[in-house]
């Protein structure tokens, strides 16, 4: 079976308003603190490995960002990245309590989106080990870009606008893309991100590391961002894409996409011909049709592969069929029916809320949880198997061994310093285990290995 | 041919912009809500209780990544 590490790493906004007349008002950063408190427990700093095998640390700008840990299956990582979202539920649960003590009396909302009021955009990583060796980063990114600029048709989270720009967007990221290549992160943002951190033997490995997609709600989006784009790296991988989609402008072609939420825009291609964000979509799905009926397949594939062909179906009738699976469809459904049935203005307060409080991660608050719990929403994952991410890390992968770890820390066995990739047993072991290989449950003992060099 | 092939594709894409941004407010048939969704508008209706305007606009974050 063809095996490869996936990892997202999520920043969510985080805000705390204070109750009617008794609450004092908390900053960003002493909500943020009060998130930590309980997970650090006496550490210096907001950045601890959990028993799963994740990261969760405060991040540039403030924001909490949780890291699944490294999954070799993508049905996995949707389960893992959702577990994610409980965990930090759960701190702020524990947060709130904490607060009220010290008298700050308030309810902490999370938002798993990209955008807060005034434009500043924090994103939603996506991680993916590739073999060094099998192709060039050139041809890697002049194949990913037309694929990457034109997948938003079913991985956007969606974007309330002012009426006069046109409503609503399919992508919340779409328009802080300024660039076709770039390493910046926090400025100009590129189509694709050129950070090569594998976290493992360099020689063997690259990590690309994807900026350029939303965060999603939808386990259906999730799912569909993740597997199609692990396909289209295996043909890349294999040289298999033989047609040349190189688009004119790539970073026009982003915007202009994301604005036509009937999904027909045509886009100029470098050769002249204009196409279709959904025709586009269509050659790369036709093509790795072709190449999965060489290549070794798998169930998560094929099932990736079914959800896929459904999508691009239902967006060739009408995008507005998908308001169970995608996320941009449904937040248009919810607060088109919601603006139709009490009479609201696309331009008021409450649409901007409703734009917000969708990407809620606490089910008892959250517009996605509430239409989910009545049943208005496809799901791909059962709920025990979330559970069971919250505290169980990946089976085959290197993050099984850190999660070991982790889980003696915090009873109290070990004292060990983590990272991706190492494990440092402080006294009275001390010793080293090292990993080059993601894709290997085990870390190998530092001593044992330099001593066999 | 090829300057006619050329046209054919501009024509189409005037006539998609036009239609790119069709007003959601002019949509005047409220359609029959089913039991769940009429439900959920309940829900956001307790959403929306509090002071939007003010919660929107306290939402302010720090750049990310």
């Amino acid at each position: 079976m063809h095996r490869r590490i996936y990892g997202l790493e999520t920043e969510y906004g985080i805000i705390c308003t204070p109750d009617k007349n008794r609450g004092k008002k908390l900053t960003v950063q002493n909500v943020v603190m009060y998130l930590f408190r309980e997970i650090i427990s006496g550490r210096m700093y907001p950045d601890v490995f959990l028993e799963n095998g994740a990261r969760f640390y405060q991040d540039i700008g403030c924001h909490p960002e949780y890291a699944t840990p490294e999954c070799d299956d993508v049905i996995d990582l949707v389960a893992h990245d959702k577990a994610g979202e409980r965990i930090v539920t759960r701190l702020a649960t524990t947060a709130e309590r904490r607060m009220k003590a010290d008298g700050f009396r308030g309810k902490i909302s999370i938002f798993k989106n990209n955008l807060d009021t005034v434009g500043n955009t924090y994103g939603c990583h996506e991680n993916y080990l590739m073999e060094r060796e099998k192709v060039s980063f050139r041809q890697l990114a002049s194949q990913l870009i037309p694929f990457f600029v034109t997948r938003q048709i079913y991985t956007g989270a969606g974007k309330v606008k002012r009426s006069d720009q046109g409503f609503y967007e399919i992508s919340q990221r779409a328009q802080h893309i300024r660039e076709e290549i770039s390493i910046a992160t926090t400025t100009a943002r590129g189509i694709i991100n050129t950070r090569d951190e594998p976290h493992a033997d360099r020689e063997k490995y690259r990590r690309l590391h994807v900026i350029v997609g939303d965060s999603n709600m939808s386990e259906y989006s999730t799912l569909l961002k993740v597997g199609i784009t692990g396909i289209i790296l295996r043909m890349i991988e294999d040289h298999f894409i033989n047609e040349h989609f190189a688009l004119r402008n790539s970073v026009q072609a982003i915007h202009e996409i994301s604005e036509d939420i009937n999904c027909k825009r045509l886009i100029e291609l470098d050769n002249g011909k204009r196409l279709s964000a959904i025709e586009l979509q269509w050659r790369y799905f036709e093509c790795a049709k072709r190449y999965l009926e060489q290549a070794e397949s798998d169930p998560t594939t094929d099932e990736v592969m079914k959800r896929w062909e459904y999508v691009m179906t239902q967006l060739e009738q009408d995008p507005m069929q998908l308001d169970r699976e995608l996320d941009w469809v449904i937040k248009r459904k919810c607060i088109e029916t919601y603006v139709k049935h009490r009479s609201l203005k696309w331009d008021s307060a409450e649409v901007k809320r409703i734009d917000l409080e969708y990407h809620n991660i606490r089910q008892d608050l959250g517009v996605f949880y509430k239409a989910e719990k009545r049943g208005l929403i496809e799901r791909i994952l059962d709920d025990s198997h979330i559970r069971k991410a919250m505290h169980s890390p990946p089976e085959n992968t290197r993050a099984k061994f850190r999660g070991r770890f982790i889980k003696l820390v915090n009873n109290g066995k070990v004292l060990c310093g983590v990272n991706w990739s190492y494990i440092q047993l402080y006294e009275p072991y001390q010793k080293l285990y090292l990993s080059t290989d993601p894709l290997k449950p085990e870390f190998e003992e530092a001593s044992r290995m330099i001593y066999s060099i | 041919m090829p300057s006619e092939k050329q046209q054919e594709y501009k024509d189409n894409s005037i006539k998609e912009n036009e239609e790119i941004y069709p007003n959601p407010e002019l949509n005047e048939n409220v359609d029959e809500l089913t039991e769940d969704l009429d439900a959920l508008l309940d829900e956001i209706d307790e959403i929306l209780e509090e002071d939007s305007e003010e919660f929107v606009e306290n939402y302010i974050q720090r750049g990310g990544q």
